[in-house]
């Protein structure tokens, strides 16, 4: 009761706490009243009962209602809104449920493909300049295709020294590296095993949509 | 030649299948259930990943592959404590409690040749030496009149396993901690014992089996009032919930478990058991547990009936009827019966006892997930300044009104 007290001549303001005293030489400083919990209620008595009323809501709650499935609670974004019908335990069961990923979570990194299936890369090395981890490895080696100049021999990324950054995908000039796989890197036994290999990054790659050099793909026969 | 019966009743093959066999697994269930029932509080599903195969049971299994896990640990102790301590903490923090169960009435006394018929409670307490009642059990392996001060005097020395932790691990740590665990355990112990003290008044006795099978009534009352000690007005939380609740805050006190839990202080304050590891640190993770399971079986068999079914006596269930005497002992008798044979009477109040107790179990797991860890000096407060006082009140009011009743009857 904060305005329960009566006005004695100390008192100042009615909202702020009780002065006991002001100080002659500085009025700032006061002796003021200060109110503990434990000062009202020196059992705990109150606070314990309201307290397990409360955690025991919520224990037989999650106990006796039907858990929400994944589908409700892998929704990106704000928490569900509380259901009377079912539980409001808001763990997700990780490998058998996955929660749904914003457009543009940086998984695990993908080489895209041309439109007859060759690499995309040219292997300009922008990709390996700009990696603050230094985790991409590239040798090139001379195309066959005489309007290609080059393409990657090696094509390696180091997933343990990846930082997860995406600055390879926003150097490279083509397209030809992108993170949207919505996958982690897996887990592995030896370190040399999270080295991603050309292979295992063109096994998950796609055909990119987007128009080499800017002004269509046979702009050289022009 | 002892016969099968004097073996079963043997105190310790009791406390084999009883502390062993029921209490054991009952704690370390506690330590998986307390995980789960946590998690739920917070909203979250907690452990439920244990499995052998396809046998998952909701993570039950987790309490084996942590038992697993601190057995093969390395039994690893620092080249600088004092060993024979270091080694004797663990073993007296654990014994003393499981010692302290033998004063606990776990169950009525069976009597194996009347299991298919209800039992003859005017003739037993009419001959209680008569040859057809040679082969009683009783669920209880210590029966003595001080029942509950050799559990006061027995707990008292588990005390020890954490000052003694504190000292022989020869860490500053771990002595403060264990300091701090002996001061707690003196703020609690004489609040904890006084609280009781309103229960002797009213029953008379300090056994919990007396207490169990003869509720408040009989003392207080003429004889023609006497309730059936199955009655659940009969049992001390209506007139000592005082009591009731006083015990309970000393009691949790007692196990060192948060809002209490200044002696371990787990994630900040380091408590007494710092320089212990695996199967070590184990047993006194057991301990606690079964502590919990202890406080809870105390408190069921004084103020909650033991293992009485609600209007179960022991030939049946019983509406009116009235309360005789005969040799010192109650029977219930008239009244509308409803006859279960001893063997079905048995096993609901062996059940009734284990229902209550996994109960008060659970309630102590929710006050300890409920409250944020005291400081040391609202600790010492309600120790001294409210248990006590209140503890000693009780004694006073309990002592007025008895001698008022007594007057006035």
């Amino acid at each position: 009761m904060a305005g329960a007290h009566t006005h004695d001549e100390h008192e100042h303001d009615t909202t702020g706490p009780l002065v006991l005293s002001v100080s002659d030489k500085n009025p700032k400083v006061r002796t003021i009243q200060v109110r503990r919990p434990e000062d009202q209620d020196a059992s705990y008595l109150t606070a314990t009962v309201k307290g397990a009323l409360i955690t025991a809501k919520h224990f037989f709650r999650n106990f006796l209602l039907p858990r929400r499935g994944p589908e409700v609670l892998g929704k990106s974004g704000a928490p569900p809104e509380p259901s009377r019908v079912e539980n409001w335990i808001e763990t997700v069961q990780y490998p058998e449920e996955k929660v749904e990923y914003p457009e543009r979570f940086r998984g695990l990194h993908r080489l895209t493909l041309r439109d007859d299936g060759a690499v995309r890369c040219v292997a300009c090395m922008c990709c390996p300049t700009v990696c603050p981890a230094h985790c991409i490895t590239i040798v090139p080696e001379e195309s066959e295709n005489p309007g290609i100049e080059k393409r990657p021999a090696v094509f390696e990324i180091d997933e343990l020294r990846c930082v997860v950054c995406g600055l390879c995908v926003e150097a490279c000039p083509c397209d030809a590296i992108r993170m949207d796989t919505g996958l982690h890197a897996k887990p592995v036994y030896e370190r040399g095993d999270a080295i991603e290999t050309k292979e295992s990054l063109l096994s998950r790659g796609i055909r990119s949509t987007a128009v080499q050099g800017g002004e269509g793909a046979d702009w050289r026969e022009e | 030649m002892p016969s099968i019966y004097d073996i079963l009743d043997w105190p310790g093959t009791k406390w084999l299948f009883l502390v062993l066999g029921l209490v054991m697994p009952l704690a370390s269930l506690l330590t998986w259930a307390e995980r789960r029932q946590s998690a739920m509080m917070q909203d979250r599903l907690g452990p439920n990943r244990a499995n052998i195969g396809p046998i998952k049971l909701k993570g039950i299994l987790h309490f084996v592959a942590d038992a697993l896990k601190m057995i093969f640990k390395e039994d690893f102790i620092p080249g600088h404590v004092h060993k024979g301590l270091f080694a004797l903490a663990p073993i007296l923090a654990l014994a003393p409690v499981l010692i302290a169960f033998c004063i606990i009435p776990f169950g009525p006394t069976i009597y194996p040749h009347a299991a298919g018929a209800p039992l003859d409670a005017l003739e037993l307490a009419a001959h209680p030496n008569a040859p057809q009642f040679a082969d009683s059990i009783r669920l209880q392996m210590f029966q003595v009149d001080f029942g509950l001060i050799f559990y006061f005097a027995v707990l008292t020395l588990a005390n020890y396993g954490g000052t003694v932790a504190g000292w022989a691990s020869y860490n500053k740590w771990a002595l403060l901690g264990g300091l701090r665990s002996s001061s707690q355990m003196m703020s609690y112990e004489v609040s904890m014992g006084l609280s009781l003290m309103g229960v002797f008044l009213l029953v008379g006795s300090l056994e919990p089996g007396y207490i169990v099978q003869h509720g408040w009534t009989a003392e207080l009352f003429g004889q023609d009032r006497w309730l059936s000690p199955a009655n659940p007005l009969n049992w001390l939380w209506l007139p000592q919930i005082t009591a009731l609740i006083l015990f309970f805050t000393a009691a949790v006190a007692e196990t060192k478990r948060a809002p209490f839990d200044i002696p371990e202080g787990e994630p900040e304050i380091i408590g007494y058991f710092v320089e212990y590891s695996g199967i070590r640190w184990g047993m006194f993770f057991l301990a606690e547990f079964i502590e919990i399971v202890f406080i809870s079986a105390v408190i069921t068999s004084v103020f909650f009936g033991g293992w009485q079914f609600p209007f179960l006596d022991p030939d049946g269930f019983r509406i009116g009827g009235y309360m005789t005497q005969v040799n010192g002992h109650l029977i219930s008798t008239g009244g509308t019966v409803l006859p279960l044979p001893h063997a079905v009477v048995a096993l609901l109040q062996f059940t009734a006892f284990g229902a209550k107790v996994v109960l008060l179990c659970w309630f102590q797991l929710l006050i300890r997930w409920t409250l944020p860890r005291f400081r040391v000096d609202q600790l010492m407060n309600l120790g001294w300044k409210a248990l006590l006082p209140l503890s000693l009140a009780n004694v006073m009011v309990t002592a007025a009104v008895y001698l008022a009743f007594l007057a006035f009857r």
